[in-house]
């Protein structure tokens, strides 16, 4: 599709969901209360009259305060475990539950799944968009898809071989657990099955975990991107090219923002991902902030899809810290840790305000000392201090601490304290 | 090439460290024989020269104590400094570039630790000049 094409579609729609969300409690009030109907809507950036829409308006208006559709029209909902206060439920029409279920298909289809392949999708099913999601995906694109759900390593192994499994959905952390265990039992994945294909998401990885798993299995591995909100898995994909993940602009309108400003950065810059449905009709989201932070990627993919990409996630805009105006992610500071053998996977950055000046420290694990040299050590402090600079604008300091100094916390890890006292 | 074991541990700038890494290895009941801290203002490299490296290192690592073993040469001679010079200048005359070094002294006699890139070079030195080094068998029954 061309983009002035796809553009003006997404303009069509947008009016259509403005019109469908009107009916909603939620935004009747909230459109009407920011002068917002369909005729506001003449070109795209008119979009950024529309207030946004965040997790608590969901949650303030649990379970049903968005659905604009009758409830006779909704036949199923996902909610999300809310470990802090109320869960957020997400409303399906047939209609949605099948458009779904294309751009799943249609994902699939992209990484060169056809009706012939085997798909087993080791998500858990349930509540988590991840099972179903994939499920009426594999099976509208026509393959056998196996339900096989998360757990049970050595049944997993026996499907994949028994069923001549080609394409597997998992997290990449069950990838390397599913290797192992056939190693264990001496099943090489390469001659013993008929992988070819890995979907990997919700979990965050590096590019070189993927070759990892891609080398290790003989298969390719592709990102995927999706979240309950906007439906489930499908929002966006890699293609073969695997260099960023096409978001389906047909579905929705994407925005990156700065998540301090709210205005719109340049592509290629990191910022919020805000996105809008454009495609439902029981809960339509507009300009909804997923908090995920990623860029869009500029330039066009060798592919020839006009949908443009976005690059993998970068972390949560609840992480971002500001130091001399510089935005921050702790993402951007982890990547670069993170090709230095030499360090461990523990770090903890600190900002603090010393003889008024704000500073940067970043405290990292050694893996092991790897040399009694001090030459050697200092090397390494002053290499990782210049490829931050390079990547963050600042000169942060760098402090070697011995494995396990960092105190893990229980859970999600503590990347950032800041202890300035004006923020 | 006659070397001995030496350990090195990594010293996070925390007060207390030290002795938490010298308890560790007193709990296994290890003997130090010779210790060296160097420091910047960031970390520490503590040397330790043990009756037993292997099983040191064992120790602190099952404790998260970033450590690595290597080889290091001990050479002794009379604790005089003007024979420790004649020794020192031997090395420099045949350019041989010494990482680090450490001595301790037993009454008449003095130990020197070296560390050096260049073990082939130093064994030449050794011969050359009729420097004694000594052997970790002897090292362990100082
Ligand atoms: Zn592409």
């Amino acid at each position: 599709m061309k983009r002035a094409d796809l553009e003006a579609l997404q303009i069509k729609r947008l009016k259509e969901t403005l019109r469908v969300a009107l009916r909603s409690p939620f935004y009747k009030t909230r459109l009407e209360e920011a002068g917002i109907t369909p005729d506001s809507i003449r070109t795209l950036n008119d979009l950024r009259k529309i207030p946004f829409t965040t997790k608590n308006d969901l949650r303030n208006h649990y379970p049903f305060g968005l659905v604009a559709a009758s409830m006779d029209q909704v036949v199923r909902l996902h909610s999300s475990s809310g470990t802090t206060g109320n869960p957020t439920v997400i409303c399906h029409s047939q209609h949605d539950l099948e458009q779904w279920a294309n751009r799943v298909a249609r994902c699939l289809y992209m990484v060169g799944l056809r009706n012939h392949d085997v798909f087993q999708n080791t998500s858990g099913y349930g509540m988590f968009t991840g099972g179903l999601g994939f499920q009426y995906g594999a099976e509208k694109l026509g393959a056998l898809t196996v339900p096989a759900a998360a757990g049970n390593t050595i049944r997993q192994i026996k499907f994949i071989r028994d069923f001549g499994t080609t394409a597997i959905h998992a997290i990449p952390s069950y990838v390397s657990r599913l290797y192992e265990v056939m190693r264990e039992m001496n099943i090489d994945p390469q001659t013993d099955t008929k992988l070819t294909t890995l979907i990997i998401g919700a979990e965050p990885h590096t590019d070189a975990q993927r070759r990892k798993i891609e080398e290790s299995l003989g298969v390719k591995a592709y990102n995927c991107f999706g979240m309950s909100e906007m439906s489930g898995p499908g929002v966006a994909f890699e293609c073969q090219e695997q260099n960023g993940l096409h978001l389906w602009e047909d579905c929705y309108i994407m925005e990156i923002i700065d998540p301090q400003t709210l205005e719109p950065v340049p592509d290629g810059e990191i910022g919020e991902l805000v996105l809008t449905t454009l495609d439902r009709d029981a809960m339509p989201l507009i300009r909804y902030r997923t908090r995920d932070l990623t860029c869009i990627l500029p330039g066009e993919c060798p592919c020839g899809r006009t949908h443009r990409r976005i690059d993998r996630l970068k972390g949560r805009s609840d992480d971002m810290f500001i130091v001399k105006g510089v935005n921050i992610f702790p993402m951007q500071i982890e990547n670069i840790l993170m090709q230095f053998k030499e360090l461990g996977t523990n770090y903890l950055i600190t900002v603090d305000t010393v003889n008024n000046n704000d500073e940067v420290m970043v405290e990292v694990e050694l893996s092991d000392l790897f040399t009694d040299d001090y030459s050697q050590l200092q090397g390494l402090t002053r290499e990782i201090t210049r490829q931050l600079k390079d990547e963050i604008l600042l000169t942060p300091k760098i402090r070697l601490v011995d494995k396990g100094a960092i105190p893990q916390s229980q859970g999600k890890a503590v990347r950032v304290k800041d202890l300035r006292k004006n923020k | 090439m006659m070397t001995i074991k030496q350990l090195s541990v990594f010293l996070e700038n925390k007060s207390g460290r030290l002795n938490e890494i010298l308890d560790i290895l007193g709990k296994a009941d290890i003997r130090i024989i010779a210790a060296t801290v160097a420091d910047t203002s960031e970390y520490g490299i503590l040397r330790l020269i043990t009756s037993d490296t292997a099983r040191a290192y064992e120790e602190l690592k099952s404790h998260s104590v970033s450590a690595q073993q290597n080889d290091v040469v001990a050479l002794t001679c009379r604790s005089m400094a003007d024979v420790l010079a004649t020794q020192l200048r031997s090395f420099a005359q045949e350019g041989l570039s010494i990482e680090y070094m450490y001595c301790f002294s037993i009454r008449e006699r003095a130990f020197m630790i070296l560390r050096t890139s260049d073990s082939a070079q130093i064994e030449k030195v050794v011969s050359k000049y009729g420097l004694s080094i000594i052997t970790e068998k002897e090292f362990l029954q100082l």
